[in-house]
C-alpha cells in the first residue's frame, strides 16, 4: 500500500507516540524542579536527615533522574503507575473505575452535543443573518460564556431542589443499573453540553459559510435544490475537516476539563481525582492523571487529523 | 426582429427586465445601483443566442435571470421573464426550484470549481435529473454515458466514477455540459465556458458543445465576451454595454456590418500594429540551458531552456498551460533556483537564489502579475504602493517621493487624485496600471509581465498593450511577455519563443516565428485561436494535425 493516506495517516500516529513521550518528560521533569521530594512529603518537616536518606535508599530517590524516568515509565507502559502516597493504594486500580466514570459522562454529554451543535450550526446557516440564526449565536454564546458552576448551580436549583426531576448529587457506585445512573449523571451531562454547544456550533456555522461562496453551491442551488439540501449535501462535506477539529478539541475538553462540573455534582471522575490529590500534594497521582489526560488529548487530536486526512478526496482518490 | 417569428416556437421571451443590487461603497451611505436596464430579447427553441459584452454588461445577470436567480444580493426588480408561455418571476421560490435544472441548466465558467471536489463526477450530473424525478436513476446514468461519448470524453463509461480532481479542466467543462444536458432541459444557459481553458482546449471544447446543441435541438444563451468564439456557435448576437443593449442581430450581421461604433470597437480590438525591431547585438539578459523542477521532484518543468532579450524589446513566451511559461519567470527572478544552467545579466552569471542576489539586481527584474488585486496591499494607498520601490531601491522619501509618484501616475495615465486611493475603488485596468507604474518606479532593465491583461476585457486589455508599447518607447525597458493569447503576442512581441512541455520548440524574430513552415505544436496553437469567421471552428478542427494536450 503506497497509498498517500495510509503514509499520511502513520505519519501523524508516530508523531502522536513521540508528543506523548516528550510530554511524559516534561511531567516528569516538571515534578522533579518542584521543591522537596516525596520522602520529604512523607516524613514531613521534621525529618531527620538520616531517616530522609534511609527513606530515599527505600523508594530508590537517590538513583540519577533518568534512571528513575525510565523506571517510572517502563512502569507506566506495563500498566503499573506507581503507588499514591496519601493512601498507599495502587494508582491504576483507583484510576480505572474513575476514568471509566469521566468517560461515561463525556461519552453521554458528547452524544447529545456533537449533533446538537452540527444541526444548530446547520440551521443557522440556512437562515443566515435572521432572526433564528441570531436566536441561536445568541443563546449558545450565552450558554459559554456563563462559568461552568453558574451553569451548575442553576440546574441544581431547577431541576433538583424545586422541581426534583435529577438528584442534584450526582452519586454511582459499581453494579449501579444503567438507568439510574444516567439519571445520575443527567445534570453534569447537561451543564457539560451547554458549556461545549456553542464553540462547536459557531465552528460550524463558520466553516460551511466559507464554502457557501463556492461555486459548486452556486451549481447546486442552479439545480434546483432546496436550500437545506445545498447545505447538507454540497456545502458541509467540504466543510468536514475544520468541524472535526473543533469536535475533537470539545471532546478532549469533555474529558479532561470536567474538574469544576465533577467537584459540583461531587462526580467520582477523573477531575475530583485529581483534585483531590493536588491538595494532599500526591505526586504520582498527578502524574499519571497528567499523562492520562496527555493521552486522550493527543490521540483525539490525531483523530482529528486522520478523518481531515481521509475526508479529502484528493488525498483519497489520487490522480 | 422578435416579430418576424412565429410566436409558437418562442421558447423564452424577456420584456423590459430590469435588475438592481446594492453596493456599499466605503465611507459612503449603500445605495441601489440598476445593472440592468430594461433590456428585452426572445429566444426561439432550439436557437442560441449570444449574450457578448465586456465585464460588467450585465450579459451573466441577464442570463441567469431566466433561471430566476440573483448572485450576490442582485434583485430582479422589474419586467417580465417568460419561459415556455409563463412568467416565472410570479412563481415564487417553489416556482424557481423546479424549473431550475429541469428547464434550464446551467453551465459555469469554471467547470473546475462548479464541481463539487466530494463527490464523484456520476452523482453530480444524474443529480438534478433524480432531483426532478425525470428519470431513474439507471436511465439517467445511462443518458449521461451517451452524453460523456457524443462529448467525446475519454472512458465515457467510467469517467463518471471519478471525482473532478481527477480530470483535466477541458473535460471538465465538458462533463458540465453533459451534466446540463443531462435533464433534458429546454435552455442551457452557458457563461463563458471556455473562457478558464487554453485555445488548444477550448476548440474541442467549443466543437463538442457545438455538436451537442445541434443534436438535442436544446436552445442556448451563449455569454461570452469573445466575440470570435460566439460567432461559432451563435445564431443570433447581442451586444450589451452597461447593462444596457447596444446591437442585437444575426451572427453574419453583427462581425461583418456592425451597425454600432462600439460593436465596431469590439469587432476590431486586436488590430495594434506593431513593427518588429532587429534583435541588438548584445543580449542584456541570457537563459542558457535552464533546468528546473519544483522540489525534489523528477519531472522537469524546465528542460534545457536558452532564450535572449535584448534592451527594449519584447520577448513573448507563449504555450499552454504546464507548459513552463511561468516557470521560466521564476527562474529568471531567483525565486525557483535552476537545477542546470545559468542566467547571466549584463555579461555577469545572476546568483541561482532570490535570497544571494544584492538589491541591484533585484531592482533591475521586475513582475507585473496577471491578478492586480492580489498583487497589491489592500491596505495601502495607491500613492504608498508606487512609492515603495522609490524608498527601497533609491531611498526617496516625503515630498520628492509624492513628485515622483505623481510623475508616475501621470505615466501610466491616471490623475494625481488617485494618490490616495485604495486598491478596491480601482477598476481592473487601473489596478493594473498601479503595477506597471509600481514597476516602472525601480527603473528596472526589464520588466517579467505574466499574463497581464488575462483578467481584463479585451477593450481594457488593448488599452494596457498600447501602454506597454507606449513606456517601452520612452523608457526604453525589455519585457518578457509570458501570455497563451496569440493575438496579444503579434501585437507587442519582437521575438517569440513557443513553450511545449518545458521545451522551447520553436524560438527566434516574430516574423520568423509566425512564418510557415510550422512544426506541429506551433501550427496547432497558431490555427487553434478563433477567428472572426464564421464556420471557422469546422475548418480548423478538420486541419488539426496533433490534438491538444489539454485533453
Amino acid at each position: 500500500m503506497s497509498s498517500p493516506v495510509v503514509k499520511l495517516v502513520a505519519q501523524r500516529i508516530a508523531l502522536g507516540i513521540l508528543l506523548l513521550l516528550a510530554v511524559s518528560v516534561l511531567i516528569f521533569a516538571g515534578t522533579q524542579i518542584l521543591p522537596g521530594d516525596v520522602a520529604q512529603a512523607i516524613l514531613g518537616q521534621s525529618a531527620t536527615p538520616e531517616s530522609l536518606a534511609n527513606l530515599r535508599e527505600q523508594l530508590g530517590l537517590n538513583q540519577p533522574a533518568y534512571l528513575r524516568y525510565f523506571h517510572w515509565l517502563g512502569g507506566v507502559l506495563t500498566g503499573d503507575l506507581g503507588t499514591a502516597m496519601s493512601s498507599g493504594q495502587d494508582i491504576a486500580t483507583s484510576i480505572k473505575g474513575r476514568l471509566w466514570n469521566t468517560l461515561f459522562l463525556a461519552f453521554w454529554a458528547a452524544i447529545v452535543a456533537v449533533p446538537l451543535a452540527i444541526i444548530l450550526g446547520l440551521i443557522a446557516v440556512r437562515y443566515r443573518n435572521g432572526w433564528v440564526d441570531k436566536l441561536i449565536s445568541g443563546l449558545a454564546l450565552a450558554s459559554t460564556s456563563f462559568p461552568e458552576f453558574f451553569i451548575g448551580y442553576v440546574l441544581v436549583y431547577f431541576f433538583a431542589v424545586k422541581y426534583q426531576i435529577f438528584p442534584g448529587i450526582s452519586t454511582v457506585y459499581e453494579g449501579m443499573p444503567f438507568g439510574e445512573r444516567v439519571q445520575a449523571i443527567a445534570l453534569p451531562a447537561t451543564a457539560l453540553t451547554l458549556v461545549v454547544l456553542a464553540h462547536m456550533m459557531r465552528m460550524t456555522r463558520a466553516a460551511i459559510l466559507n464554502v457557501m461562496q463556492s461555486a459548486y453551491v452556486e451549481t447546486a442551488e442552479l439545480k434546483g435544490l432546496s436550500a437545506f439540501s445545498v447545505i447538507r449535501k454540497h456545502a458541509f462535506p467540504n466543510a468536514i475537516a475544520p468541524i472535526i477539529n473543533v469536535v475533537m478539541l470539545n471532546l478532549a475538553y469533555l474529558i479532561v476539563g470536567v474538574v469544576v462540573v465533577e467537584v459540583i455534582f461531587v462526580y467520582p471522575g477523573m477531575g475530583q481525582y485529581l483534585v483531590d490529590h493536588v491538595t494532599k500534594r500526591d505526586v504520582p497521582v498527578v502524574q499519571a492523571v497528567g499523562l492520562i489526560f496527555a493521552a486522550v488529548y493527543i490521540s483525539l487530536n490525531i483523530i482529528a487529523d486522520i478523518a481531515a486526512i481521509v475526508a479529502n478526496p484528493r488525498l483519497r482518490h489520487p490522480k | 426582429m422578435a416579430d418576424s417569428k412565429a410566436k409558437s416556437g418562442l421558447l423564452l421571451d424577456i420584456r423590459n427586465l430590469r435588475i438592481e443590487a446594492t453596493v456599499f461603497p466605503p465611507g459612503e451611505a449603500p445605495r441601489n445601483i440598476v445593472l440592468v436596464h430594461d433590456v428585452s430579447l426572445t429566444l426561439e427553441k432550439g436557437k442560441v443566442l449570444g449574450l457578448i459584452g465586456e465585464s460588467g454588461a450585465g450579459k451573466s445577470t441577464i442570463g441567469l435571470s431566466s433561471m430566476g436567480y440573483g448572485r450576490g444580493g442582485v434583485r430582479i426588480t422589474g419586467g417580465e421573464v417568460i419561459l415556455n408561455g409563463r412568467d416565472i418571476l410570479k412563481g415564487g421560490k417553489e416556482g424557481f426550484r423546479r424549473l431550475r435544472g429541469r428547464e434550464v441548466c446551467y453551465v459555469a465558467q469554471s467547470a473546475a470549481a462548479a464541481f463539487n471536489p466530494a463527490h464523484r463526477l456520476m452523482d453530480q450530473v444524474v443529480e438534478a435529473t433524480l432531483l426532478h424525478g425525470t428519470a431513474t436513476r439507471a436511465e439517467a446514468e445511462k443518458r449521461a454515458i451517451a452524453l460523456f461519448k457524443k462529448l467525446s470524453l475519454p472512458n465515457p463509461e467510467t469517467i463518471g466514477e471519478r471525482f473532478p480532481h481527477q480530470v483535466s479542466g477541458g473535460q471538465l467543462q465538458r462533463v458540465m455540459t453533459a451534466m446540463a444536458l443531462c435533464s433534458e432541459p429546454d435552455l442551457i444557459v452557458f457563461d463563458e465556458p471556455t473562457t478558464a481553458l487554453d485555445v488548444t482546449t477550448q476548440i474541442d471544447v467549443l466543437a463538442a458543445i457545438k455538436d451537442a446543441i445541434r443534436d438535442t435541438h436544446v436552445a442556448a444563451l451563449y455569454i461570452t465576451h469573445d466575440l470570435a468564439v460566439v460567432a461559432q456557435v451563435s445564431d443570433e448576437i447581442m451586444v450589451l454595454r452597461h447593462g444596457r443593449l447596444v446591437e442585437w442581430g444575426g451572427t453574419r450581421q453583427i462581425i461583418k456590418e456592425p451597425r454600432q461604433e462600439y460593436t465596431n470597437a469590439l469587432v476590431s480590438v486586436h488590430e495594434i500594429e506593431h513593427a518588429e525591431q532587429k534583435p541588438g547585438t548584445t543580449p542584456f539578459l541570457s537563459v542558457k540551458n535552464v533546468t528546473a523542477a519544483y522540489g525534489r521532484s523528477h519531472i522537469k518543468v524546465l528542460k534545457n531552456v536558452s532564450v535572449d532579450i535584448y534592451p527594449g524589446q519584447t520577448l513573448a513566451v507563449v504555450g499552454e498551460s504546464g507548459s513552463g511559461k511561468s516557470t521560466l519567470a521564476r527562474a529568471i527572478t531567483g525565486l525557483l533556483p535552476p537545477e542546470e544552467g545559468t542566467v547571466t545579466f549584463d555579461g555577469r552569471p545572476l546568483a541561482n537564489r532570490l535570497a544571494d542576489r544584492p538589491k541591484e539586481d533585484l531592482r533591475q527584474l521586475q513582475m507585473i502579475y496577471q491578478m492586480a488585486d492580489v498583487a497589491m496591499n489592500p491596505r495601502q494607498t495607491v500613492g504608498t504602493i508606487i512609492g515603495r520601490p522609490l524608498e527601497f531601491y533609491f531611498g526617496i522619501r516625503g515630498r520628492e517621493r509624492d513628485k515622483r509618484v505623481a510623475e508616475l501616475l501621470d505615466k501610466i495615465e491616471m490623475g494625481k487624485g488617485f494618490s490616495d486611493r485604495y486598491p478596491a475603488e480601482l477598476s481592473g485596468g487601473q489596478k493594473q496600471r498601479v503595477c506597471i507604474a509600481r514597476s516602472l518606479a525601480a527603473k528596472p532593465k526589464l520588466i517579467i509581465c505574466d499574463e497581464v491583461t488575462s483578467a481584463l476585457d479585451p477593450l481594457v486589455a488593448n488599452g494596457i498593450l498600447k501602454l506597454l508599447l507606449e513606456l517601452q518607447k520612452e523608457e526604453s525597458v525589455a519585457y518578457l511577455f509570458i501570455t497563451h493569447d496569440l493575438a496579444t503576442v503579434k501585437s507587442i512581441a519582437d521575438s517569440i519563443a513557443v513553450m511545449y512541455r518545458g521545451e522551447v520548440v520553436r524560438y527566434g524574430a516574430k516574423s520568423k516565428v509566425l512564418t510557415p513552415p510550422f512544426d506541429a505544436y506551433t501550427d496547432l496553437l497558431l490555427s487553434s485561436v478563433p477567428e472572426m469567421e464564421i464556420g471557422w471552428l469546422e475548418k480548423a478542427i478538420k486541419g488539426r494535425r496533433m490534438a491538444s494536450a489539454g485533453n
